[in-house]
């Protein structure tokens, strides 16, 4: 109760902080000289007052405090502390509250660790930063308050949906938010920069350090979401093209090629409409990312949440920012001092250019398949959905030459390039042409196109691990993310390519055989634990070479809120995951059994690993440099 | 007779056009053959002919209608208006019950009878999938 008041008002004393910081900006904008003392402390106190109101939703999820409303949706007496602390942003008034709490910390370390950047800049930075703080103040005091109280206090909460009690997805939301609350200091800088026309090679210099950092927390986040769908979900999957993680790719992609804009942006004063375009792209796709899965628009098969005037709120609110930059880009923006005229065809900046063009076009693909569902809906009323065979047909070919490029590329030289050693840069094609004819040989199915896209991820993968010894470390931070594009799309396509699966509906003491495995049903046990109760079956399962494997899935049975998980049991090894997961329908004595064998699983998770540590490299490196 | 520079840039102008040409080409032509429509049973009794292409198909699952085999299960869909027969074989997810909403997707066998190749799962047991709202409707 006491907790809830405590939050309720430091929230709208940020707000206020926000209106202040707003009026002493516009008074330390017209007298530049130095900046004011005070926007720096209210700045603090303003972070200060959210971490406050966060902590008291915290505490309030922690005692149970079932007078507040998003604790008693969202929480239960029974349910592990662990669980109790990771529902504060399991729901939708919490995790935008975590935004917020991201906004103003971002923000406040970006005033202390840019002493030596121009004064406007940093008072226009914190301007635009603070007009999106103020706009998810109202939002959240207005829509979605996280204090609401309950009259009469209920005795016991509805629990927090078991699929999302799970280790993984605690982390998963704090770790995408900081992907994408990282990119609002990129929208707000580059506005600022656009404003004060300092968009340069000194900015871009120290703009990829912002872009460094949410690009990493963007893709780990991406990646322990896609790890819980893998486990959790029970398809034995981890990406099904669903609008849910379509939202988080989108940004992903225009960030990743806002990174390599800026890569060249460091060197040479081109592309800079490109990355003050980009950089408004990336933050509208991480708040519409927000928008849509917030607001029940999608027809998804994740969707948690549904409430329309937050959705609206969310629209207007991005289409004013939206707005308000493109009249910033239009008006202040001047690309004339562009050195345009010293390019050559054959050069780095070429590569990335074009491989810019690339993940524009993939962008492109995921974001009509996306929304074009929802308006189709609201034109014709026709409910339609797109699926997994539409981007494959879409992007899998372009990964081909996007691939060779990615190789290539980074062996040019900046502005003019000749290509030497010729030699070292065919022999491996020609090798990993014919080692991937030898892979794909025993699969007549689409032949040609998995060999060719085999040989062109093999190439960027030799390429890259040759360029570790005879480089050294000059551009491992490069070498190491293409490295570890090259190792994921290589275990994508071998995990396509050899996955195997058997489906079948069996009762306790039966056996499944076919050619590729013999499956056991060996039998059932029952489990009880604080908040749930489960089944644990036993199966014994033989594979075609007669190695033996003891697999336990579990099904359970949640207490409050009443539902039925299945938790799969699944054995990593170098090669392979052995993957089985049982359900059970309407009482019936039949189990239904999953049982899939899923190759270089565990290889896609150390990939996407070893990408975001090349970011990880790149920013050290930045660190050092001054 | 013109520049390098200005040859330069149209060619530049006439590959960003060949490029956005293509790709919306491609968009397009892929999505009309890649969309999967959504229908309700009464919707496919009212056919005038069948569609050879993957549909979804929703609704509530009726009353004792779930029979599991060794290597099927069969179930019907209604919109308590008109039912369909679903049959199937691969994973069922969580939530899939009796009396629930539904969404499968696969082939019409015939007006009665519907091949599925998939049940979707959902996350959340208060959550009804928005067509299916809209098929049971009022």
């Amino acid at each position: 109760m006491l907790l809830s008041v405590i939050g309720n008002y430091s929230l709208i004393l940020g707000l206020i902080m926000g209106l202040i910081i707003f009026y002493f900006s516009a008074k330390n904008f017209k007298n530049p000289k130095l900046l004011d003392a005070k926007i720096l402390s209210f700045t603090f106190l303003q972070f200060f007052l959210v971490v406050i109101s966060f902590l008291c939703l915290i505490l309030s999820f922690v005692v149970s405090d079932f007078s507040n409303e998003t604790v008693f949706n969202n929480s239960h007496t029974t349910k592990p502390i662990f669980y109790k602390i990771a529902g504060t942003w399991g729901n939708h008034e919490g995790s935008l509250l975590l935004w917020l709490l991201v906004l103003t910390l971002f923000i406040l370390i970006f005033l202390v660790r840019t002493k030596n950047q121009p004064i406007k800049y940093r008072i226009l930075t914190l301007v635009f930063q603070q007009i999106i703080i103020i706009g998810f103040f109202i939002f959240l005091i207005k829509t979605s308050n996280p204090f609401n109280f309950i009259y009469p206090i209920p005795t016991e909460g509805l629990g927090l949906n078991p699929i999302l009690q799970d280790p993984a997805l605690a982390i998963h939301p704090p770790i995408l938010y900081l992907g994408y609350v990282g990119s609002s200091i990129i929208f707000s800088s580059v506005l600022a920069a656009t404003v004060l026309n300092i968009v340069s090679l000194k900015w871009a210099s120290h703009i990829k350090k912002w872009v460094l950092s949410s690009w990493i927390f963007l893709t780990l986040g991406i990646l322990l979401g896609s790890i819980w769908a893998y486990y959790e979900l029970g398809w034995g999957g981890f990406w099904f093209w669903d609008p849910v993680e379509n939202v988080s790719l989108m940004p992903w992609l225009a960030l990743t090629t806002l990174l390599h804009c800026i890569l060249v942006l460091e060197k040479k004063l081109i592309l800079t409409s490109w990355v003050i375009i980009l950089s408004i792209s990336t933050f509208a796709l991480s708040m519409s990312g927000t928008f849509l899965v917030r607001s029940g628009i999608l027809n998804s098969v994740h969707t948690f949440a549904n409430d329309p005037e937050r959705g609206l709120f969310i629209l207007i609110f991005l289409f004013s920012l939206i707005f308000l930059s493109l009249f910033i880009f239009f008006y202040f923006h001047n690309s004339s001092k562009n050195n345009a005229n010293n390019f050559f065809w054959l050069s780095k900046e070429t590569a990335i250019i074009v491989n810019n063009w690339f993940m524009m076009y993939f962008l492109s693909v995921v974001l009509i398949g996306t929304i074009y569902p929802i308006f189709l809906d609201v034109l014709s009323s026709q409910k339609i959905s797109v699926g997994p065979p539409f981007y494959h047909k879409l992007i899998i070919p372009f990964l081909i030459p996007f691939l060779l490029i990615m190789a290539i590329g980074p062996k040019l030289k900046w502005i003019k390039s000749n290509i030497e050693n010729k030699i070292y840069l065919i022999l491996p094609l020609i090798i990993s042409i014919m080692l991937s004819i030898l892979i794909v040989k025993n699969f007549s199915f689409k032949f040609l196109i998995n060999t060719i896209l085999i040989s062109s991820a093999l190439y960027l993968f030799y390429i890259t691990l040759r360029d570790f010894f005879s480089k050294g470390f000059k551009n491992l931070a490069q070498n190491i993310a293409h490295f570890g594009f090259s190792l994921l799309i290589l275990s994508i396509l071998f995990n396509n390519l050899f996955s195997t699966e058997i489906i079948t509906n069996l009762k306790v003491g039966e056996t499944f055989e076919n050619t590729k495995a013999k499956i056991v049903f060996e039998g059932v046990s029952q489990k009880e634990e604080k908040n749930y109760k489960s089944i644990v079956a036993k199966f014994l399962i033989e594979d075609s070479k007669g190695k033996l494997e003891n697999l336990s899935p579990e099904l359970r049975i949640y207490n409050q809120p009443n539902i039925a998980t299945s938790e799969a049991d699944i054995k990593t090894t170098l090669l392979s995951d052995k993957f089985i997961v049982i359900n059970i329908v309407q009482n019936q004595e039949f189990f239904n059994v999953r049982y899939q064998v899923k190759p270089f699983m565990l290889w896609i998770w150390i990939s996407v690993i070893l990408i975001s540590f090349g970011g990880l490299v790149s920013f050290i490196k930045k660190e050092y440099e001054k | 007779m013109y520049g390098r520079k200005v040859k330069l840039r149209f060619l530049f102008v006439v590959l960003i056009l060949a490029t956005l040409i293509l790709t919306v080409f491609l968009v397009l032509k892929s999505l009309e053959e890649n969309v999967v429509y959504f229908q309700s049973p009464s919707e496919i009794k009212a056919l005038s002919e069948l569609d050879k292409k993957k549909i979804r198909v929703g609704g509530m699952v009726k009353k004792n209608s779930i029979l599991v085999e060794a290597n099927e299960v069969k179930f019907k869909i209604t919109d308590f208006k008109n039912e369909i027969s679903v049959v199937y074989n691969g994973a069922i997810p969580n939530l899939f019950e009796e009396e629930k909403g539904v969404v499968v997707e696969g082939f019409l066998k015939d007006r009665n009878l519907f091949l599925a190749t998939k049940i979707l799962a959902k996350h959340d047991e208060n959550y009804m999938p928005p067509e299916v709202k809209e098929a049971l409707g009022d």
